[in-house]
């Protein structure tokens, strides 16, 4: 016996799969307080909602909207929301790294940290980040180009509860049964049947197949949107930065999320009817799910950043009181990203054996793509060059995304060197690397559009 | 005054408490060495054009404030320039260049399965490094001894090994002789290192592997011939043996283990871990791979499913116990017979098609199928 605690029984029902009334954490001390906290604080809104006759109203002109605008700023509250989720989350891990070390146990058991650190992981990108972006994008795209509303106004409602689904399954997972203790990418066979039993890792697979899902039906109709819907006589060339960013991100989002979703389906069918995709028996092989998640992970960072620098061209133009630099050399770097984004996942496991010939190749693929986002960033300080820059709080956030995002860059482009990353793989200088990009990115970026309302309300007002 | 003083204590302070070891910086093998120079070259190729970037990023904003006392320079026009576009394409360009090549010329020096004959160090020493859940299995084929969480190597000489896991995935990862490489099950990968001085240096797993992850750790010990000889000697004199059956026992889910030896190895031990056969009853992998080869067992194989099941008799729950999964009698395929090993006689169908192919195809307790007929079993 390895540890001296018991798990409930591995079960298998048609309804409830793996979870049974056992499951639910009645011993835990930390998650019975988080669910008193919770409990108290839901009692409270519902009681103030049925007080002040709010629930007709948040029905009527919230749940039910198709305004892109509403769904807009859904989106980011669910972001919001989340990220004080993902936070706490980073905290506990925090407090345990500080508490564990010399030989102490710290304050999680390991069953618990593990599961901590996945949601983490997931929570920041998929209902985090994603949710931002996509807030973002359904509040101004539309603004932008001139529309009266997405082209599939119904469909947006729909993707956007799809996302908030996903992101409900993950926090109920902390109450009833457990989440996946597998990191953010569940790579079998630990994420698999046999190693990774009871529901957690089926919480896992059902939140990000629904939000997925969701993401797919968000892009195809902002890239609807986009194609059909531009005020007339307004060209893609034409078109606000940001619309543009907008539209490449949603073409990668239509490419790389099927593949995503056929992956999480691929695993669901180990797991649940016996399949032996990604098994290590009967022929099954684990590293094609690390093939196909990159394939999809890969653009996915590209999806969360692309919009990013689109909102940080607003801002840099706007507060520099000068047209974005070199538009047209803005545009085709996008693109270049876009189709460069696809050739290079295998950067994420050149430690699996690969031969030298395909490191290399990876390697200097991913080096490429630092080109035109060099190119980018240049843009932006030629736009400020012989400017007048406003100094407000969105600006102060673009000088640190400037910052942040050119150290992550830099230490991206020293991962992607295949003998360097040999050594670097896995370790605190990759989780640095990509917290610089998507914070001092994602996070950085948005919180220099939220204060002035998006860009593109800045730019009209 | 007092406060840049302060902010140079803390700065120190948290140096000091990091607790960081710097074994990627200065390695202490030819391997990591290379690796550490690439790293150097490839930061300060990127310093020619991050530099400036920096410097303008924070520059600029300050420099072209919008109340600064001459606006005169403000040009609302200057949206375009190709002499500046051809700077912010070229320079990235020449660096990456730059970069592509040196990338290209150390992959392929570097590559982990390139045995280091070049360094011309000596005769390497071979090594089979099985990840189990959750500790590290060191087999060493010619000196016929194996230990469990540590590692005693000879410096100076390279060490070539072969890695495989017995469930999930790991890296094996000695940061001060160079970088990883993943174990996975019913694979084999190679990577190749040398230690060039000797020393203790800690080495682990450094893929998140379950529950009992944060124990797979060991040390790496470099030693003189002298002293490595003598390591072996007293292994092969006191420890057990390293069989099918020791191994089986072993291989079961267990943390924090502490260092342990065998002082003897079954032949072809290794070979079996990587074709998830040790079990008896169990088909290897190469003839599973033989018999799909030739057209599969058909509808019949699926009554032999347990001789070519591996995972689910190693099913853990979240706490890293190993644990039964209930019979599933939905899905076919005489899952519920996957915890009886089979016995070579009991074989019907698709596993008489594998066993004419092969006698030797299935394990058993008395040797092979072959064995067994000479034997007149």
């Amino acid at each position: 016996m390895a540890s001296e605690h018991i798990q409930p029984a591995e079960t298998f029902s048609p309804i409830f799969g793996r979870l049974t009334l056992d499951w639910i954490p009645i011993h835990e001390p930390i998650l019975i307080g988080t669910f008193a906290g919770v409990a108290l604080g839901g009692l409270l809104v519902f009681a103030l909602m049925t007080y002040f006759r709010l629930w007709v109203p948040f029905w009527k002109n919230w749940v039910t909207t198709v305004d892109h605008k509403k769904i807009g700023i859904m989106y980011m509250v669910l972001a919001f929301i989340m990220m004080v989720r993902g936070f706490a989350d980073a905290l506990m891990m925090r407090g345990q790294q500080a508490m564990a070390a010399g030989g102490s146990e710290g304050w999680l058991p390991p069953h618990h940290y593990d599961q901590v650190f996945t949601a983490h992981g997931v929570i920041m990108i998929f209902f985090v980040a994603m949710a931002f972006i996509t807030g973002f994008m359904n509040y101004v795209m539309p603004l932008q180009i001139g529309a009266r509303d997405v082209a599939f106004p119904f469909l947006n409602n729909f993707s956007l509860w799809m996302t908030v689904a996903g992101a409900l399954l993950v926090n109920i997972s902390l109450f009833v049964g457990e989440f996946a203790r597998v990191g953010w990418l569940a790579f079998p066979p630990l994420s698999g049947a046999n190693y990774s039993t009871g529901p957690g890792m089926d919480y896992y697979l059902w939140a990000l197949q629904i939000a997925g899902v969701g993401t797919t039906l968000s892009g195809i109709n902002m890239i609807a949107t986009i194609v059909k819907m531009r005020a007339p006589g307004m060209k893609l060339m034409d078109m606000p930065i940001f619309t543009w960013t907008a539209l490449i991100t949603n073409v990668l989002i239509v490419a790389a999320f099927p593949v995503l979703t056929a992956t999480l389906a691929m695993l669901t069918l180990d797991r649940y009817m016996d399949f032996r995709f990604f098994t290590n028996d009967y022929g099954g092989n684990a590293m094609m799910y690390v093939n196909l998640i990159w394939i999809w992970g890969h653009p996915e960072v590209y999806i969360l950043i692309i919009p990013c620098f689109g909102i940080i061209s607003e801002i840099v133009s706007t507060f520099s009181r000068k047209p974005i630099f070199g538009y047209r050399t803005m545009v085709w770097a996008t693109g270049c990203i876009m189709v460069l984004s696809f050739v290079v996942w295998l950067h994420h496991f050149f430690t699996m054996g690969s031969g030298a010939n395909v490191n290399a190749f990876f390697g200097i693929t991913t080096m490429i793509i630092a080109v035109p986002t060099g190119v980018k960033i240049f843009n932006w300080l030629f736009t400020m060059y012989k400017g007048r820059v406003r100094l407000e709080v969105p600006m102060l956030w673009t000088i640190g995304f400037l910052v942040t995002f050119t150290i992550g860059g830099m230490t991206g482009v020293m991962l992607a060197v295949p003998p360097v990353d040999f050594q670097l793989h896995n370790t605190l200088f990759l989780i640095a690397h990509f917290h610089n990009v998507i914070i001092g990115g994602v996070v950085f970026a948005v919180f220099a559009a939220s204060p002035t309302g998006g860009p593109s309300v800045r730019l009209q007002a | 005054m007092y406060r840049t003083r302060n902010l140079l204590l803390a700065a120190a302070g948290a140096f000091a408490l990091s607790g960081c070891q710097y074994d990627v910086l200065s390695p202490a093998g030819w391997v990591g060495d290379q690796q550490r120079d690439l790293l150097i070259i490839s930061v300060l190729l990127m310093l020619i054009v991050i530099l400036p970037v920096l410097f303008m990023s924070v520059y600029f904003p300050l420099k072209y404030r919008a109340d600064r006392e001459d606006t005169s320079d403000y040009d609302p026009e200057f949206e375009h320039s190709n002499k500046l576009e051809a700077v912010v394409w070229g320079v990235p360009i020449l660096i990456i260049v730059a970069l592509g090549y040196y990338t290209y010329v150390y992959t392929h020096r570097l590559d982990p399965y390139r045995p280091l004959d070049h360094l011309e160090a000596g005769a390497p020493v071979e090594i089979q490094a099985v990840s189990l859940d959750w500790k590290w299995l060191f087999i060493y084929p010619e000196q016929g001894i194996a230990s469990v969480n540590e590692l005693v190597v000879p410096a100076g000489r390279p060490i070539n090994f072969s890695l495989s896991s017995s469930t999930v995935m790991n890296t094996l990862s000695i940061p001060a002789l160079g970088g990883m490489v993943y174990s996975m099950a019913g694979m084999e990968t190679k990577l190749h290192l040398i230690a060039d001085e000797e020393g203790v240096y800690p080495g682990r797993s450094a893929h998140y592997s379950g529950p009992g992850f944060a124990g797979m750790v060991f040390d790496t010990t470099a030693t003189s011939d002298e002293e490595f000889d003598a390591w072996v000697e007293g292994i092969r004199a006191e420890a057990g043996p390293l069989n099918r059956e020791t191994y089986l026992a072993l291989e079961e889910p267990s943390m924090n283990v502490p260092v342990s030896h065998y002082g003897s190895v079954e032949d072809g031990l290794f070979g079996r871990i990587v074709e998830m056969c040790v079990e008896d009853g169990k088909v290897c992998m190469g003839h599973m791979m033989m018999v799909d080869h030739n057209g599969g067992g058909g509808l019949e194989g699926v009554g032999n499913a347990a001789a070519y099941s591996y995972d689910r008799a190693r099913t853990i729950d979240g706490f890293g116990n190993r644990i039964e999964l209930p019979p599933m009698e939905s899905h076919g395929g005489g899952h519920g017979s996957d915890h009886e090993a089979l016995n070579g006689t009991e074989a019907p169908n698709a596993l008489a098609y594998v066993l004419a192919m092969d006698p030797n195809a299935l394990c058993s307790p008395f040797g092979t199928q072959t064995e067994k007929e000479t034997n007149g079993i």
